[in-house]
C-alpha cells in the first residue's frame, strides 16, 4: 500500500512542472488524478490555477497547496511528463522511481538554448513579415529585428524580474531599429517589419490559451490569462508607441 | 499565383517549426509542427483569397489543424498541445492584437476597439474550431468503441 504523502508530493510534482511549463489547468489536473488513482487514490482531489494547485488525498483529508510563481512555454517538459504518467498508469514505474523521474525532468535545462532560440525567432519574424503581406524586401530587416528583439527579451529576463517590463524594453528596441532601418531606406514597409519582428513577443498562445481555459468552464483560469495576454499586448503596443511618439 | 502559394507553404512551415523551438517542442516532433502550421495558414490564405470572410476561414483552418494534430497525438503518443501550439500560431492573432493595443496608446479608440472585436471574434473562432475537432474525436471513438 503505497503512503498517501508520497503519492501526493507525486502527484503535486508533476502538477507544478506541468504548470511551470504552460499546460492548460484541466490537462494539469487530469494528469494528477490519473497518477493518484494508479496509485490507489481513488478520491484524490485536485484544482489547479495559473498561479497556484491545491491537492488533498481524499475530500476530507487535509489539503497540500504549491505557488507556481514564474510561468513559461517548455513544451518538452510537458511531453516528458505525459510519458511518466503514461508509464505509471501502466505499472511499469513504481512510486519511488517516478519520483526519480519526475526530478530529473523538474531539474532538466531547455531542449534549446538561447542562441538557437534566437536565430528562430529571427526566422520566425522574417517568415511573418512575408505572411503577413509584406515584400522580400521586409524579409531581411524583420529577420534581424526580431532576432535582436527577442536576444533583448531574454536579456533583460535575466535582470528584471517583472516580464512585462522586459517585453516593454524588448518592443522599444525593436520600434526603434526598425524606424532606424526605414530611415536608411532598408526595408519598405515599417509596420510590416514592426508586425513580424514583434510576433515571437505577442501573446498568442495565451489569448487562445484563455479563451479554450473558458469554454471548458475554467472561469478564474482563463480570467487570469486572459489577464496575462491582456497586460503582454499593452506591454507591447506601449513599447511601440512610446518609440512613434516620440519620433 | 503558384509560386505566391510555394513561398507561403515555406515561410509558414518555418514560423511554426521556429514558434516550435520558441516553445522548446521536444526535438522528433518539429517536422510534424511546421507541416501542420503550413497546412493550416495554407487553407486559410486559400479561403481568404476566395474571399471568405476571415472569422470562418480562421473556424475552418483550426478545425484542420485540430483535426491534424489529434491524428498526430495518437500516432506519436505525444501531448496533443505540442502540436496546437506550434500549428495554430499562423493563425493567431498576434498581429492584430499588437495593432489594436497600439491605436489604444496613441488614443484613436475608435479604430482600436474595432480591432479589438476583431482580436476577439478571431481567438474565438480558433477556440470554436479546436473544440468543434475534439468533439468530433470523441464522437468517433465513441462510434468504434460500440
Amino acid at each position: 500500500m503505497n503512503d498517501p504523502i508520497s503519492v501526493s508530493m507525486v502527484c503535486m510534482l508533476a502538477g507544478k512542472i506541468t504548470l511551470e511549463s504552460g499546460a492548460e489547468t484541466h490537462r494539469v489536473e487530469d494528469t494528477m488524478n490519473r497518477i493518484a488513482s494508479a496509485f490507489g487514490l481513488e478520491d484524490a482531489q485536485s484544482y489547479a490555477t495559473p498561479t497556484g494547485i491545491n491537492f488533498s488525498s481524499g475530500p476530507a483529508e487535509s489539503t497540500n497547496f504549491i505557488r507556481i510563481s514564474n510561468r513559461s512555454t517548455d513544451l518538452h517538459k510537458i511531453a516528458n511528463v505525459n510519458d511518466i504518467s503514461r508509464k505509471i498508469t501502466a505499472g511499469e514505474v513504481d512510486l519511488p522511481g517516478a519520483l526519480k523521474l519526475l526530478k530529473e525532468v523538474d531539474r532538466a535545462k531547455l531542449t534549446f538554448p538561447g542562441w538557437m532560440q534566437i536565430i528562430s525567432a529571427a526566422f520566425v519574424s522574417g517568415s511573418f513579415a512575408f505572411m503577413f503581406g509584406g515584400t522580400w524586401l521586409n524579409y531581411l530587416p524583420a529577420f534581424f529585428i526580431g532576432g535582436l528583439g527577442f536576444a533583448a527579451l531574454i536579456g533583460c529576463d535575466r535582470f528584471i524580474n517583472t516580464r512585462f517590463i522586459s517585453e516593454f524594453l524588448a518592443s522599444i528596441l525593436i520600434g526603434l531599429l526598425a524606424f532606424i532601418s526605414i530611415y536608411c531606406g532598408w526595408g519598405s514597409d515599417l509596420n510590416k517589419i514592426i508586425i513580424g519582428a514583434v510576433m515571437p513577443l505577442v501573446p498568442g498562445l495565451h489569448i487562445t490559451n484563455a479563451v479554450r481555459d473558458l469554454m471548458a468552464g475554467h472561469l478564474i483560469a482563463g480570467l487570469s490569462k486572459g489577464v496575462e495576454a491582456f497586460l503582454t499586448a499593452f506591454a507591447i503596443g506601449a513599447g511601440v508607441a512610446v518609440v512613434i511618439g516620440i519620433i | 499565383m503558384i509560386i505566391i502559394i510555394v513561398t507561403q507553404l515555406i515561410t509558414s512551415f518555418i514560423a511554426a517549426a521556429g514558434f516550435g523551438i520558441i516553445f522548446n517542442a521536444p526535438r522528433q516532433s518539429l517536422i510534424q509542427c511546421g507541416l501542420i502550421g503550413m497546412l493550416g495558414w495554407i487553407l486559410y490564405y486559400w479561403l481568404v483569397e476566395q474571399g471568405m470572410n476571415v472569422v470562418p476561414a480562421t473556424v475552418l483552418a483550426a478545425m484542420l489543424v485540430g483535426a491534424l494534430s489529434q491524428i498526430c497525438a495518437k500516432l506519436y503518443k505525444t501531448p496533443i498541445i505540442i502540436f496546437i501550439v506550434s500549428g495554430i500560431i499562423p493563425l493567431v492573432p498576434g498581429g492584430s492584437a499588437y495593432d489594436a493595443m497600439r491605436h489604444f496608446v496613441v488614443n484613436d479608440y475608435y479604430t482600436a476597439v474595432q480591432l479589438s472585436t476583431k482580436v476577439m471574434l478571431l481567438s474565438g473562432g480558433i477556440a470554436i474550431g479546436l473544440m468543434f475537432s475534439e468533439v468530433v474525436n470523441q464522437l468517433i471513438i465513441k462510434l468504434i468503441r460500440r
